[in-house]
């Protein structure tokens, strides 16, 4: 039976509600308003009094309207065809929702968020199999991906496969097998389950430690500041210096096998264009459609804020899931900020005790509790998944020194900071090599990284030294160190992404020019006598490295052009 | 549910508190006092108490005064008759025209399903060289400029409204000077812009919530005008005397303030007026210009800085033109390479040019000797500030393109340009055919 309340107050998109009965934490009722009803999420308990942060805009409430509990925390459903699939923060399917509404979002309207359709049913276990939460059952291809229909997660225990169907098509919503446990409760299973939200998914052996890189064809990255596949990284910057567009150039070209984009609280523009985009582009990977590895959550800024809070921890899920599968998964989740700043109009509607900057106390362990959900794991059949995080953080004034930066930069395991600096000279990704680290190994040797990116620090010292002293003023040596670390910056951090060659660069490229750039950087360039030789000759060698970085790979003007290079730099060995 | 109640149990700052039962959230209530009538909206239950915010102040409020609820949220009325027409920040006729009630609707309404909106790819020609093309208005974008106080920004918004091709305009003034406001109808009145124009003012001496309603009630009209196959131009100025309004609105509700003051969900709220910029599929457009003054010329000031984070691009109105460096609009690329062949090589030429001429200038402030490259490029920087920066120039595209390649023939040989051959013979004046 339901438990009911009524609502007693009002303030925003906080509602308490009088309840008899019992509630849970986190428990999902309806406020019934006239015809309609609306989600709401119970976060606070007190006597008998539950406070409830509510989906939609609370205009029309009255005192006195009735709720119903659910007894279901705040989950989503699980199943195939999430693939290529557009949702809002609570997974309402956003495309579906304008066929039946038109242009404008109607409150209290939610859709089932999986389509009702029919698969190719596979079974793999046979009854009498002893299974756990997440073991398989069959599979459906839902693309090219081999998706695991599981026990579902939330199952504790042992049960026992007592019926399952052939092979064949069945609704998604359809019994396709009954399971039991000790006690000898039945339950039936669907292709479909739900599993709420905010509590990770632990149905696997172990957690391991992230080692393989993720390859993301952009060179900054993947060579001075990489990602591992299962790991965690931020992207912080101030507005207009493209985090945006980096994070869209990273869910083009990552080699991972699923990709979730959660637009938390910004522009919808942008993510237009990743829904006209994306369908248009090719998976090089699968030479399928991009979109049929993608899945977009999209809450955007004047979407409500309490479905933002949520849609990160829906995008989460989701990626969790498919990582039970054996698939490696990317969450790029844009922006963390705008997750913050809906706990902290939560926090103070709530009337918490604020914290810096008033937001709430508890958000670092939010932060932390929100990236620990990336990881590498040995699944129960042995075979490993992954699930790697990448947010952005949105500084105030694009200073970092503030909180959300802060308590994000405690968890990640590289950091990629963008500077205005670099976005004001064009200089794209803006990422800042000296002030950004990273704790993983990438595609390149990494003793030769690090020598590159010793010169890269001592050519900026030079840079400073000469913008007090003048050019006059420092060594001949020097000068040459300086115009390496530019050269470093202009042929190889720097990428243009409107470049068809350029855009993407695979890691054996990036390794080919890597090393050539390295033996550059190891020659003295002892025959270069004074400074405006020394110019000219990195200019026209910055020529040559950028027009090689636009020749198709292994084209025989490649390969000409690197004999070029080599033969140019060696000529001033002295 | 016309009950009226006649005891006020509190009065502090704008808003006061009444017990009554049965009152739903975000309506309006009418209040009589001896100083005549004033709307409310209720913004917070408790039990069987209703807070409200009070329009009109609450100065000469009573307690003993008449609450009446209408249950019915803030409306404004949308017909053609507004056309024209002047209102206050809660809709009242400022003209002398007579008060509009037929197809009253809600202000503030859902937000556009994301999955309805198209790519913008439509200009707005405005006439002005430094935004047609340095930095294109697009059909649905949202651009603030960014301004010092004093800068001529209402004058570049009235210069906009009077050329914009657009079908309706509706202006949003917050806490306008008086002569400001007179100074935009007047304006408008005497280019016959008016016609096609809404304004919703609210002056400096108006009660402070009656500013935080005019981007609701501008974009509200907007937005229905836009669902009729409008293209609308929303112009909104300051949109940091909103911000200022919402703070003390939230200060006087006791709110935990997050940022100089500013209430924690200060993006949020700029994000739901913003955001309105949409260009429906099949039907019109809103497209928002607002002036954000930047308090101490600090871009980090909390009110642009959530601007920057939400708006497509931003104009810096700095020195009485718009600059060229700071200023950016995100949108230009889906419109620029349709207008003109040479538009985004004139654009990107002149703007690396321009930046040379400021390292010239500067060398040749610091005292150090100018050579013939210097020469030419001082020649070409105060060319192109007064023959297209300046913004009291009104030129179509076309020709402050062929302007650009006027200035940039007077100052320069054809290879020192940096542009492409083949545009180079096609534009180069005395060589065009």
């Amino acid at each position: 039976m339901n438990n009911s309340g009524k609502v007693v107050k009002v303030n925003g998109n906080m509602v308490s509600v009088e309840f008899d009965g019992e509630v849970l934490k986190n428990e999902v009722g309806y406020i019934h308003i006239g015809d309609s009803k609306l989600k709401g999420e119970v976060i606070r308990i007190n006597g008998s009094i539950a406070d409830m942060q509510i989906f939609e805009s609370t205009s029309g409430l009255a005192v006195g309207d009735s709720v119903t509990f659910t007894k279901e925390l705040l989950a989503v459903e699980l199943g195939p065809g999430l693939l290529g699939q557009i949702y809002d923060g609570l997974q309402n399917p956003l495309p579906r929702l304008a066929e039946e509404y038109g242009y404008f979002l109607t409150p209290g309207a939610y859709l089932d968020p999986i389509p009702n359709k029919e698969w190719d049913f596979n079974p793999t276990g046979k009854i009498g199999d002893k299974v756990i939460a997440g073991d398989e059952l069959a599979y459906v291809m839902e693309g090219n991906i081999r998706h695991r229909i599981m026990v579902p997660f939330t199952l504790l225990g042992e049960w026992t496969v007592k019926s399952i169907k052939d092979k064949g098509k069945y609704n998604v919503r359809e019994t396709v097998a009954t399971i039991e446990d000790a006690k000898g409760n039945k339950k039936d299973l669907t292709m479909v389950f739900s599993q709420p939200v905010k509590r990770p998914i632990t149905a696997y052996k172990e957690r391991l430690m992230p080692k393989d890189p993720m390859v993301t064809k952009i060179r900054i990255i993947d060579t001075f500041l990489p990602v591992a596949k299962g790991g965690t990284y931020c992207t912080p910057g101030p507005f207009g210096a493209g985090k945006t567009v980096l994070q869209h150039m990273t869910s083009k070209n990552a080699d991972v096998d699923i990709v979730i984009i959660a637009a938390c609280g910004e522009r919808a523009g942008e993510v237009v264009e990743v829904l006209k985009e994306f369908p248009e582009l090719m998976d090089p990977k699968t030479g399928r459609s991009l979109m049929e590895r993608t899945i977009i959550i999209c809450n955007t800024s004047s979407m409500p804020v309490a479905a933002r809070e949520a849609s990160v921890y829906t995008a989460v899920t989701m990626a969790e899931y498919y990582r039970e599968m054996g698939l490696n998964v990317l969450l790029l989740a844009d922006s963390t900020s705008r997750w913050a700043q809906a706990m902290r109009e939560m926090s103070g509607r709530l009337e918490e005790i604020p914290g810096e900057e008033a937001f709430p106390a508890y958000l670092e362990s939010v932060i932390a509790s929100f990236y620990e959900r990336a990881g590498l794991v040995r699944l129960n059949d042995g075979s490993l998944g992954s699930v790697t995080i990448g947010g952005t953080v949105s500084p105030a004034g694009g200073n970092f020194d503030e909180p959300v930066t802060q308590a994000t930069l405690k968890v990640v395991g590289a950091f990629h900071g963008l500077s205005r600096e670099r976005s004001d000279a064009r200089k794209y990704p803006a990422i800042h090599p000296l002030e950004s680290w990273s704790k993983y190994t990438g595609v390149i040797n990494k003793d030769r990284v690090d020598f590159a990116r010793s010169v890269l620090f001592r050519g900026n010292e030079v840079n400073q030294m000469m913008k007090v002293v003048g050019e006059e003023g420092v060594s001949i040596e020097d000068y040459v160190l300086y115009q390496k670390s530019e050269l470093i910056d202009s042929v190889y951090l720097q990428q243009n992404s409107f470049d068809e060659v350029d855009s993407s660069v695979t890691p054996e490229r990036q390794e080919r020019v890597f090393n050539t750039l390295y033996d550059v950087l190891l020659n003295p360039l002892n025959a270069l006598s004074d400074k405006s030789e020394a110019r000219s000759f990195f200019n026209a060698l910055r020529q040559l490295f950028l027009d090689w970085n636009g020749m198709k790979w292994n084209s025989d003007k490649f390969e000409e052009q690197e004999k070029l290079i080599k033969s140019e730099s060696e000529g001033k060995r002295g | 549910m016309q009950k009226v109640y006649t005891k006020i149990e509190s009065i502090v700052g704008s808003v006061i508190t009444v017990k009554a039962q049965g009152v739903k959230n975000n309506t309006l209530a009418l209040i009589s006092t001896r100083y005549g009538t004033s709307y409310a909206s209720v913004i917070k239950l408790d039990h069987d108490t209703v807070t409200l915010q009070v329009f009109s102040g609450t100065s000469g409020i009573s307690t003993g005064d008449e609450v009446r609820f209408t249950g019915v949220p803030m409306q404004v009325s949308y017909t053609p008759d507004l056309l024209g027409r002047i209102f206050t920040g809660s809709g009242e006729p400022r003209d002398n025209g007579p008060a509009l009630k037929e197809n009253m609707i809600e202000i503030g309404g859902p937000s556009v399903n994301p999955s309805k909106r198209i790519v913008a790819k439509r200009m707005i020609r405005t006439g002005i060289p430094m935004i047609d093309v340095f930095n294109t208005l697009v059909v649905s974008q949202k651009l603030p400029i960014f301004s010092v106080s004093g800068e001529p920004y209402n004058k570049l918004l009235a210069r906009i409204a009077m050329q914009a091709e657009v079908d309706v305009i509706v202006l949003g003034g917050m806490g306008l000077k008086y002569d400001d406001y007179l100074y935009f109808r007047n304006t408008l009145e005497e280019s016959g812009a008016l016609s096609k124009t809404i304004m919703f003012v609210h002056t400096s001496a108006d009660p402070t919530v009656e500013c935080t309603l005019v981007p609701d009630l501008s974009l509200a009209v907007a937005e229905k005008f836009a669902l009729d196959g409008k293209d609308v131009l929303v112009l909104l100025t300051d949109m940091t005397n909103f911000a200022d309004s919402l703070k003390e609105v939230a200060i006087t509700m006791e709110q935990v303030p997050s940022n100089r003051g500013y209430p924690g969900d200060l993006y949020s709220s700029l994000a739901a007026r913003y955001e309105k910029a949409v260009d429906f599929e099949g039907s019109g457009s809103v497209t928002i210009l607002a002036v954000t003054t930047m308090p101490a010329d600090d871009v980090t000031h909390p009110v642009p800085d959530n601007t920057g984070y939400i708006t497509e691009g931003q104009f810096y109105l700095k020195n009485g033109r718009i600059e060229p460096f700071g200023s950016l609009s995100r949108l230009k690329q889906n419109v620029n390479s349709s207008t003109r062949d040479d538009h985004r090589a004139i654009m990107d030429a002149m703007i690396k040019l321009y930046s040379q001429y400021k390292e010239s200038l500067e060398k040749k402030s610091m005292g150090f000797a100018s050579t013939e490259w210097d020469n030419k490029l001082l020649k070409y920087g105060k060319l192109f500030e007064s023959r297209l920066m300046d913004l009291s120039v009104n030129i179509p595209l076309e020709k402050a393109l062929d302007t650009g390649w006027e200035i940039l023939a007077e100052c320069f040989d054809k290879n020192e340009t940096a542009l492409k051959t083949d545009l180079i013979n096609k534009y180069w004046p005395g060589d065009k055919k």
